[in-house]
């Protein structure tokens, strides 16, 4: 597409109506923002942020509705993490079984350096058991390094319940929305 | 009294002299300090936000209304920048020129603060003319100073040893010596009608004729009077114009041009050695000011309610004082006001600007002025 630009005309080459309408639109603002007080921005840690559904913050653990981990240890998670945050020790042929039925195993540790993160999701997404989970927190603190690698109570206690995910049921509502369920044959 | 009465004339004037530079050197650099706290109020009101207002003194703070006031304006900001900037890191990087680079942010603070010297602004208070030094040249003077300030910033671009810098330095000297000819010449007109070169001369001038920026105001509606009006405002808004680009404010910051160049001539330097440009910077804004009220607004003198005579009495003193201070306030006001609503010229626009418009237009309005004043002079 072709733009016609029109030449400018003797008067608006002198700069000034450019000038005369800068000059209306600050004043406008500033007597604006002055007089009725009412300016854009958000005293931050007075007021609290709103977040929006689906802001993607700080990867947690979280508990089935039964308070059991729901993380198997499968470590596709620590895989896929692009800056290496996660790191999952996993329990071997002799740790402890995991706390919930129909689970091999649990994790015995599982370690989310905070300060690599880069809250990208991808562990979220490729959680097979909706165990991990990106939340609304987003300024996290510490005053050492080492606080802000946090453990697998400290991401399961911030983590807390998530009764109403469980597993494979969202992905079974999905299906059945779009009417491929069950499989015809 | 008396101790100062039994002294020589030479003894008084050099303890008057003092004086004045120490009442003038401490306000000016509060009120350069307080610039940059009112430059950021302005330009946040104008883009709709709040604005520094999170520093608390301890003490202060508690006093129930004017605490959590002050904190709101953001009035001890000022004073925690400046803690800030001394004991900040003083980084100086491996690759630059030692000596220049410490040199270069002196160089740029001093001329801003010697122009200052020949300003008056005041009439008297007691015996004592409200000017550091009543030169007979002043305005020279003025000019000799203000064309030193453009080596700190080349020095510092030349010292930092590394692109950025280098090309602000270049940029900056450019423009500072093309506007400084178009400054030079937007004042001629002055000097034709006033006849003298004396800050103080042309002042008094102003007080009788009319200001120089718009001859009918303030000195009667005579012929002469209505005849200088273009030429007294077109010499102005070139002097305005050079000012901005002399001190390096937007429309015009080539210098520093963050989107372009980092931030200019100071990306290498730090702690107080950049305080010391942004203090210069400022401190050259209030000289601008100053120049301009003297020279095109009549000075410490209004118009109306016999305000254009010297002082008789101390208050009268301080009240041209006053008068003073906030015509230099609104220019740094207008200064603040454009720097968020014009978007920087690019340079070949700034030079095309200075070059071909301002200076033609300057000398044309020479001789326009030379002709008013030849055709209705007795």
């Amino acid at each position: 597409m072709i733009v016609k630009r029109n030449e400018l005309t003797w008067f608006e080459r002198l700069y000034l109506p450019a000038l005369i309408g800068g000059l209306k639109v600050t004043t406008r603002h500033f007597l604006n923002t002055l007089t009725t007080k009412t300016p854009v921005t958000q005293q931050y840690p007075e007021e609290p942020t709103r977040v929006l559904p689906g802001y993607r913050g700080a990867p947690y653990l979280v508990r089935d509705q039964d308070g059991a981990t729901k993380c198997v240890s499968c470590q596709l998670c620590e895989f896929v993490c692009p800056p290496k945050a996660i790191r999952i020790t996993p329990p071997g042929p002799t740790g402890k079984p995991a706390d919930r039925t129909n689970a091999e195993k649990m994790p015995e540790e599982f370690e989310i350096n905070m300060l690599r993160c880069i809250f990208c999701g991808l562990c979220q997404e490729v959680c097979p058991e909706e165990a991990i989970f990106l939340k609304s927190d987003f300024s996290l603190t510490g005053l050492a390094r080492n606080e802000m690698i946090y453990d697998k109570e400290k991401l399961l206690a911030l983590g807390g319940t998530h009764s109403g995910i469980q597993k494979w049921k969202q992905k079974l509502e999905e299906a059945k929305e779009q009417e491929i369920f069950p499989v015809k044959v | 009294m008396a101790w100062l009465d039994s002294l020589s004339p030479q003894t008084q004037f050099v303890f008057f002299t003092l004086l004045k530079i120490a009442c003038v050197l401490g306000p000016l650099l509060t009120l350069v300090a307080y610039a940059v706290l009112a430059e950021r109020k302005v330009s946040a009101l104008i883009q709709d936000r709040v604005g520094p207002n999170r520093v608390n003194l301890p003490l202060i703070g508690s006093i129930p209304v004017l605490g959590p006031f002050l904190t709101k304006l953001g009035f001890w900001h000022p004073l925690v920048d400046g803690v800030k900037s001394f004991i900040k890191e003083d980084f100086t990087p491996a690759h630059v020129r030692k000596i220049y680079f410490w040199l270069a942010p002196a160089i740029s603070l001093v001329p801003a603060f010697l122009v200052v010297a020949v300003i008056p602004f005041g009439s008297t208070l007691g015996a004592q003319k409200m000017v550091i030094a009543d030169l007979n040249v002043g305005i020279l003077y003025t000019f000799g100073i203000v064309s030193l300030g453009v080596y700190g910033i080349v020095l510092a671009g030349y010292a930092a040893n590394s692109k950025f810098p280098f090309l602000g330095g270049i940029r900056a000297s450019a423009q500072m010596i093309s506007y400084e000819i178009a400054m030079g010449m937007s004042v001629i007109p002055v000097f034709l009608v006033v006849g003298d070169l004396n800050l103080g001369k042309i002042i008094e001038h102003q007080a009788q004729n009319g200001w120089n920026a718009f001859p009918v105001f303030g000195g009667g509606f005579g012929l002469q009077q209505w005849l200088l009006v273009p030429c007294g405002v077109v010499s102005f808004v070139i002097f305005f114009i050079s000012a901005l680009a002399e001190t390096n404010r937007l429309p015009f910051d080539m210098a520093e041009s963050e989107s372009e160049l980092v931030s200019g001539y100071h990306t290498e330097y730090s702690s107080m050695k950049f305080g010391m440009f942004f203090i210069g910077e400022y401190a050259n804004m209030f000289a601008g000011a100053a120049m301009m009220t003297t020279l095109f607004l009549g000075g410490w003198t209004l118009p109306f309610l016999g305000l254009d005579q010297p002082a008789d009495s101390i208050l009268m003193g301080l009240v041209h004082i006053g008068i003073f201070m906030g015509k230099m306030l609104g220019f740094m006001f207008i200064f603040m006001w454009l720097r968020w609503m014009l978007p920087r010229f690019r340079y070949d626009q700034l030079m095309d600007l200075g070059w071909r418009r301002m200076i033609p237009l300057a000398l044309a309005n020479i001789i326009l002025t030379a002709a008013v004043l030849a055709l209705t002079n007795r």
